[in-house]
């Protein structure tokens, strides 16, 4: 089966773990190959969190840079500091709801202007997709379905070997029962919003 | 029911590797286990404990990994299978029990796991625990998957009763931390009671009995290569004459490299998963059969240098590489791109790499390092620490926790740090040689860890240091785990007892012992003035649950700030705290209220009283 990589870049307790996980569980569903790698521990107070997933045939938990095809973003400035792992043929997916490092309101450092962002990576990579994670979330009644939102629209460019019915499967699966209507709304939301 | 104790025999799992090993440890029986967390061990022990909550299998968070071990080298000793879960540098701290029960042995399977780091995302050293196999005699075995660490975990306990000895179960973050499918198996039963047969003789490590002990350990690591060379797990693969001793994950990365090379039928593989003893007869055989040889492992060059004795031995001069500028360093961890690429070059095999963005011009990005939680208590132990000390020279020794952060500013508190304890331990060296003020931070669990001996010295040698205690009331780091201050009563948990931590400082016989409530930071500074203006020995025990752990078991936290307009825009919140809720918006101060857990200690501090509670 052809070798698909996902880095997903997020910022500690944007709940991208779940993301992941709702993830494999679909590929197990569908009998995709599958490895995942995360890393837990001191980076998650407030640092940033990275988790890699490998989908088909090959043994590797983890990617090196510029070999990932998808980077999905969680927050804007992560998908920019993340390009390192990209090459010219990768698609990004990036929320452009901003969640500014500590150091920047201590005056470390300035947050880049948006369009800046989505300038810089769409000339480095071959597909830029942006959308409002959070806004979508808010819509569909719950703003800490972010990773819902932004699962939705990485479904819909079709590049994983993972269909849509799949995914709703693993959100009734692994998220909690009062969250699985507005977790599969927020999913839907996202797909709808990258059409 | 825990989802590790269904028998669902046959079905697929999508495992993380920790869990993975759970669930090899329950389909092979283990009827006991004991632990320190550490990452990345941790959640391996989280889950027994759980699972020990639903099931007759006895599991507990011991004091520290020499009490681990020990706990459990007598339970393996009572006939029960029995595994012991800790970080790589926490075998250091349990190495004075290994050494020697390695001499004993044990009855019932033993199974250590060592989680090693390397790259150190979560530790202060990237030690490579399989040279404990060779400095204790006692086997190691490496799993390269989640699947295989699930099965291996049953040969372990096999093997460990086979030899009658413990044996070193190695991981590194890497496969700890992965998830993947795992078909479970069927689940042994359950033993968890055994005896005790006395043979003192045999038991009681005098010098006459160990010394009849090391012969016996002798024979055993001739035994044990013996069966490493049959063993299922040191695999060779592929034919060819090229040749790749491998351990690990890096035997993931060679494979997926072999595939991207186009080279599968060049290269034959040896994949180490027993390696101590290494193989020694099957290594030769093969390095015979080959033109050169490349080891690719990470951290210490551990096989190379087999490989190489062995083909010393053997009297092959063939060309064995492994760490070199050119090809590995014994430096962090790999990945697949760099495995790849020294294969390539080692072997001259042509292959292109991928075309890599330019990124030379993208702008310095604002950083984004982790940083104590909004709310946490530490930071306002810290804060009043350094309003205690303003004009006076100090050094401040910290320990190993969430509070390690602590030394970034703007709270800049910590200057020196080794390994769990050695706040205390230091800071008595610092206060001898030095004429600055000492004050020394520890957790609680790092107290109880490894603290206390540090200072009963400083009681007893009389040394002139402050120590900060910081008592959140849980081992926050590594995911909340219990500790011997914990009230489980009050966590639902029974048949714990409790240790008081201000009964054990004042039992020490330290004079000056005062408890604080950092967030009450004016009572707080001078309670510090005071215990750092006494000579000699004092604690300061700054006593505030961890609001990370209160949010999550859904406790009442404080309700959160705003910045009003008497705002005149110092900044000293911001500046002098560092905490995550503030952020700046047109220039101005503002507090992000879902992040705000209400301590209010940025209202205490702030100049014009302008951060106030929010109506809602
Ligand atoms: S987890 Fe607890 S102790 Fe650790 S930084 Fe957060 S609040 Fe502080």
């Amino acid at each position: 089966m052809n070798i698909k990589r996902l880095i997903i870049v997020a910022v500690g307790g944007q709940g991208n773990l779940l993301s992941s996980k709702v993830l494999g569980e679909a590929a197990c569903r569908l009998d995709v190959p599958v490895r995942m790698s995360e890393i837990h521990g001191m980076a998650q107070r407030g640092g940033v969190v990275e988790s890699a997933m490998i989908f088909g045939d090959a043994q590797s938990a983890i990617i090196s840079d510029g070999e990932a095809d998808i980077l999905l973003g969680f927050e804007p400035l992560e998908a920019l500091r993340a390009l390192n792992r990209c090459n010219s043929k990768t698609v990004v997916i990036t929320n452009t709801s901003s969640l500014p490092p500590f150091t920047a309101a201590i005056g470390k450092g300035i947050y880049p202007d948006m369009e800046i962002i989505k300038t810089f990576i769409a000339s480095k990579v071959s597909r830029l997709i942006t959308l409002d994670a959070n806004a979508l979330a808010k819509k569909a009644g719950n703003e800490l379905s972010v990773n819902m939102v932004l699962l939705g629209a990485l479904i819909e460019t079709n590049i994983l070997p993972i269909t849509a019915e799949s995914i709703h499967d693993a959100i009734c699966e692994t998220t909690k029962q009062a969250f699985v209507d507005t977790n599969i709304k927020a999913f839907e939301s996202g797909r709808v919003a990258v059409q | 029911m825990h989802k590790l104790l269904k028998d669902h025999s046959g079905e697929k799992m999508f495992l993380l590797g920790n869990e993975a090993i759970v669930r090899g440890a329950i389909e092979a029986g283990v009827g006991f286990a004991s632990t320190y967390p550490g990452t990345p061990s941790s959640e391996i022990s989280a889950n027994f404990f759980q699972i020990a909550r639903q099931s007759d299998l006895y599991f507990e968070y011991s004091t520290n990994e020499k009490v681990a071990l020990e706990v459990a080298a007598a339970a393996a000793n009572a006939g029960v299978r029995s595994m012991c879960i800790m970080k790589h540098v926490g075998v250091n701290v349990a190495a004075d029990v290994l050494m020697t029960l390695a001499y004993v042995g044990v009855r019932g399977g033993l199974v250590i796991l060592t989680a090693d780091d390397p790259y150190m995302f979560s530790s202060q050293n990237e030690q490579d625990n399989r040279y404990y196999g060779k400095l204790s005699g006692l086997p190691i075995l490496e799993p390269s998957s989640a699947q295989e660490a699930k099965e291996m975990i049953g040969y372990a306990f096999d093997l460990s009763e086979k030899l009658a000895e413990p044996v070193l179960f190695r991981t590194t973050t890497r496969l700890n931390h992965s998830t993947a499918p795992v078909v479970l198996g069927e689940m042994a039963k359950r033993v968890t009671m055994g005896d005790f047969g006395k043979d003192p003789f045999n038991y009681v490590t005098v010098p006459a009995v160990s010394r009849k002990l090391h012969i016996k350990l002798l024979n055993n690591i001739e035994k044990a290569e013996t069966i490493s060379c049959d063993s299922r797990y040191n695999i060779i693969e592929g034919e060819g004459a090229w040749g790749i001793i491998c351990n690990g994950v890096s035997y993931n990365y060679v494979k997926d490299a072999l595939c991207d090379l186009e080279v599968k039928d060049k290269v034959k593989i040896f994949r180490v998963g027993f390696s101590h003893p290494m193989p020694g007869k099957l290594i030769k055989d093969f390095i015979d059969g080959c033109e050169k040889v490349l080891v690719v492992e990470e951290g210490e060059p551990y096989m190379e240098e087999a490989v190489k004795a062995f083909a010393q031995e053997a009297g092959y001069t063939h060309p064995i590489r492994g760490k070199a500028p050119e090809l590995f360093s014994r430096l962090f961890e790999f990945d697949p791109a760099m495995v790849r690429s020294a294969i390539a070059s080692y072997f001259g095999i042509p292959y292109e790499t991928s075309d890599l963005p330019d990124l030379s011009d993208i702008p310095d990005l604002p950083q984004r390092p982790p940083n104590l939680c909004a709310g946490c208590s530490h930071r306002a132990t810290f804060y009043a620490v350094n309003k205690a000390i303003e004009g006076i020279e100090t050094i401040r020794p910290t320990d190993i926790g969430c509070y390690t952060l602590g030394f970034l500013p703007p709270l800049s508190t910590g200057d020196f740090l080794i390994c769990m304890g050695s706040s205390v331990g230091t800071g008595c060296g610092f206060s001898k040689t030095t004429d600055k003020k000492i004050i020394s931070f520890i957790g609680d669990s790092t107290f109880f860890h490894s603290g206390i001996p540090g200072l009963i010295n400083a009681v007893f040698n009389n040394h002139d240091i402050n120590l900060v205690i910081l008592d959140n009331q849980t081992t926050a780091m590594t995911g909340h785990q219990p500790h011997p201050g914990v009230d489980m009563k009050a966590m639902n948990h029974d048949g714990f007892g409790r240790v008081s931590i201000e009964s054990v400082v004042k039992g020490i016989g330290v004079e000056h012992v005062t408890v604080i409530r950092p967030y009450n930071v004016k009572k707080s500074i001078t309670a510090i003035k005071e215990a750092i203006a006494h000579k000699g020995v004092s604690v300061i025990i700054a006593k505030q649950a961890c609001t990370l752990f209160e949010r999550s078991l859904k406790k009442q936290v404080g309700k959160p700030f705003y910045v009003s307009d008497k705002c005149k825009n110092h900044r000293d919140c911001i500046n002098d705290l560092g905490c995550p809720a503030f952020f700046v918006e047109d220039e101005k101060v503002r507090i992000n209220p879902t992040l705000c857990s209400g301590c209010s200690v940025c209202a205490q501090i702030c100049p014009e009283h302008a951060i106030l509670p929010l109506r809602r």
